[in-house]
């Protein structure tokens, strides 16, 4: 057997002084002066951050997320000259179908631990035996522990390839690919190479949309709502996408040198998922499992691997691919696609702009609750979506 | 009005020093150019030498040599330099700052603006300076509520200058400095005669309707609106800066004042020009009049009197105006235009003309960029008396 191809189990074990120094930069915080607005209109408000802080220094424990992790079959291998992380995880059904999960930003495999008990076992978590899947859950390049690039050319193309190449090492002769955020360009891109053994896509994302509705109707209520929640997301809220995608070294200098710039720019994502949190800290009501130690789990992790500035640069590559591609059409997904709407999402899918960008939708649902990051607020009712979605594949 | 001195307390500057040396940097970009963002190499050799070799103090002192005081103003501490020329006549001038900039880039334009005959000049051309912090910035009061725009800034600036006596003076700026002289010359307080400014605000709004679509350059516009229009294309949609300063400064604001380093990172990608002679600088090339010092002079002035976030915010009140910074400036008294060459914009004159309904003066000078007042402090101070020669 090649070396390189070798699947190698991993186990973190983060340094106890790693840890000491997170703390002390937390400890030694400097704030600046409040915001003037009584909401979120100029960003993270100082007592969402405040609190925060006060529960990563006092209440948080690292390695109770460290255990959790190691309690599950982790690996690495390198493909493509990259070191990959993923979690893998086999259903005790037999004929269960393999699934490939993919997050985003800034999001990462800590998103869909609570996901892989009902989607692998399900009869434990009010399912059937017939909707099991096996379930791959990779790190993506410059996130968590996999390795950081030390070039260019990881956009989501090359992303996808080194994923079909990593379902077909683990020996998945037939399976199926999600992904939301930055997965979901991923999982759109395994789409369009059809690689052999690709059954068909589930999205909880339409990205296509968000870089200027050109051909997507806006005639119906629900698409004017749609129309206008992009908008409103371009004009206020995209800042982040606009840095990463063209600055992202320059923004990578204060996500690595202070916990608390760094938790500031993650929690900024989009209004549903701020506010969510914010409540979590700010009055310890968590929305659904978005809890205060599962959204420091995750800051937590892209503190301790300095992954800040590597997971910047996954837009500037989405960005330099767009740019690259303009004017030519993207390769047209002709595989089975389902989708999932989930009402905080940035902006809400309209199923016409689902079926435009993709022929073949098979699935097509408005879950009652959840947002952006809905596998991890939500565990329960994504995987009845999920399973949902690719009964039609079975 | 206070007099005014700076006196930053020893534990702060320790602790300036400390965080520098902690720094945890990333790693190298991928690429071996600026095309992601400020390169490590120059990150590196910054904190390098602001660790070991630069001292606070020497700017400390350099600025209580210097006249300096402090005002409310509707109800905001206002701080200013303020230094009268020897000559009798002296033309009375405002001169305002921008972002990433501070009192500090006008420094070296004071001795020839006041004293011209000892540089270069003669009396007859000699002015009084005056030169505020902006609100949020420096050493003036950080606003507690919203609505310290531009427009109001120049409100501000002409009680400083009726406080201060003068009934006839000019006011100059460029970066936010341009938006406020625009906004004194369309409120046309009574003692203020004419305008100069080194960015002019000159894009018509058809123009910024094609730039928000994000359309290409009409094909028959003349090659210098072409140039402008894409230079101005290129700042609104690749200067992240500006958006997250316009949308969401209060987010920037946690990185610019917990990590000395992730500041000077970001105060140094302002625009392609500029950084490209301050990674020069810090590689030990010169870059004009503007030191190493120099540099870190106004970026450690953001940190220790932390206003990188209250300085992000004015991007943000813009945003609330409505008003687009590249619009026409609409003025009407006398203005006066120096268009440097490695400005981030090339203003046509054609289209200046159209936004300075009354230009005095059009100057395309031979050198200087983005910060011309620091970097080429006498061909500036040159620039400043042609202007207003025919306004005395």
């Amino acid at each position: 057997m090649a070396a390189e191809t070798e699947i190698r189990p991993f186990r973190l074990d983060v340094p106890e002084d790693a840890i000491a120094d997170l703390r002390r930069r937390v400890a030694a915080v400097r704030w600046p002066s409040p915001e003037l607005v009584k909401d979120r209109a100029q960003g993270v408000q100082l007592a969402t951050l405040q609190e925060l802080s006060r529960h990563w220094m006092a209440g948080y424990d690292w390695r109770a997320c460290e255990a959790k992790l190691n309690a599950l079959p982790q690996f690495k291998t390198e493909i493509d000259g990259l070191d990959v992380h993923f979690i893998h995880v086999k259903s005790p059904h037999a004929d269960a179908l393999p699934l490939i999960i993919t997050h985003g930003w800034p999001g990462s495999v800590i998103e869909m631990l609570e996901v892989i008990g009902p989607l692998t076992d399900p009869t434990a978590h009010g399912g059937r035996a017939e909707d099991a899947f096996d379930l791959v859950l990779p790190s993506l390049p410059g996130y968590g522990f996999s390795a950081e690039p030390g070039e260019t050319g990881w956009d989501p193309g090359r992303i996808a390839r080194a994923w079909a190449e990593l379902m077909r090492r683990l020996g998945y002769t037939r399976y199926v690919a999600q992904g939301g955020d930055q997965g979901a360009a991923v999982t759109d891109a395994m789409g369009g190479q059809a690689p052999p053994g690709l059954a068909g896509i589930h999205l909880n994302f339409l990205r296509q949309a968000l870089g200027g509705v050109t051909g997507l109707p806006a005639d119906s209520e629900e698409e004017r709502a749609a129309l206008g929640a992009i908008n409103t997301f371009r004009t206020s809220g995209s800042g982040y996408f606009l840095e990463q995608a063209t600055r992202p070294q320059t923004i990578g200098y204060a996500l690595l040198d202070s916990p608390v710039a760094l938790a500031a720019w993650m929690l900024d994502h989009d209004t549903d998922s701020y506010y969510k949190i914010s409540r979590a800290f700010t009055t310890d009501q968590p929305a659904g499992n978005l809890t205060r130690d599962h959204v420091l789990d995750n800051i937590t992790l892209y503190w301790l691997t300095g992954t800040g500035a590597s997971a910047a640069r996954s837009y500037w590559e989405g960005g330099q691919a767009a740019a690259h591609a303009a004017g030519q059409a993207p390769p047209q997904v002709t595989l089975p696609v389902s989708f999932s709407a989930f009402p905080g999402e940035i902006f809400p899918a309209p199923r016409s702009w689902v079926e435009k960008i993709y022929p073949r939708v098979i699935y097509f649902h408005q879950a009652d609750r959840g947002g952006h990051f809905a596998a991890w607020e939500e565990p329960q009712l994504f995987s009845e979506e999920i399973r949902a979605g690719f009964r039609p594949l079975r | 009005m206070r007099p005014f001195q700076v006196e930053m307390p020893d534990e702060a500057i320790a602790d300036l020093r400390r965080r520098v040396v902690a720094w945890r940097p990333p790693e190298r970009e991928p690429v071996d150019d600026q095309s992601q963002g400020v390169q490590l190499a120059t990150v590196q050799n910054l904190a390098d030498y602001w660790a070991s070799e630069y001292d606070w103090r020497r700017c400390e002192a350099k600025l209580n040599k210097l006249p300096q005081f402090m005002t409310s103003i509707d109800g905001l501490d206002v701080h200013f330099i303020h230094v009268r020329s020897p000559h009798r006549d002296a033309l009375p001038l405002i001169v305002s700052h921008g972002w990433p900039g501070s009192v500090i880039e006008q420094l070296k334009i004071i001795e020839p603006l006041t004293n011209p005959a000892e540089h270069g000049g003669s009396a007859p051309d000699a002015f009084d300076v005056v030169i505020p912090s902006l609100p949020g910035y420096g050493f003036s009061g950080k606003p507690a509520a919203t609505g310290w725009d531009p427009e109001r800034i120049a409100r501000a600036w002409a009680v400083l200058m009726d406080r201060l006596g003068y009934t006839r003076y000019v006011a100059q700026g460029g970066d936010w400095g341009t938006a406020i002289t625009a906004a004194m010359g369309r409120q046309a307080p009574s003692g203020l005669a004419g305008i100069h400014v080194s960015f002019a605000q000159m894009v018509p709004l058809v123009m910024l309707g094609h730039i928000r679509n994000g359309e290409p350059a009409p094909a028959d516009l003349p090659d210098a609106e072409k140039r402008a229009y894409g230079q101005v294309a290129f700042a609104t949609y690749h200067r992240g800066y500006g958006v997250i300063q316009g949308t969401r400064p209060q987010t920037i604001g946690y990185s610019l004042a917990d990590t000395p380093v992730g500041l000077a990172a970001w105060l140094l990608d302002h625009d392609t020009a500029t950084y490209g002679h301050l990674a020069q600088l810090f590689a030990g090339q010169p870059y004009g009049a503007i030191t190493r010092d120099d540099w870190l002079d106004n970026t450690s002035l953001y940190w220790l009197t932390n206003t990188p976030a209250s300085a992000a915010r004015l991007y943000w009140q813009q945003a609330v105006t409505g008003r687009n910074f590249y619009a026409p400036a609409d003025v009407s008294l006398p203005a006066a235009v120096t268009v440097f060459p490695e400005e981030y914009v090339q203003a046509p004159r054609s289209w200046t003309e159209q936004a300075y309904h009354n230009l005095t003066y059009f100057s395309e000078a031979s050198k200087g960029g983005h910060f011309a007042a620091w970097e080429q402090p006498q061909l500036f101070s040159e620039e400043l008396r042609a202007a207003f020669r025919a306004l005395r």
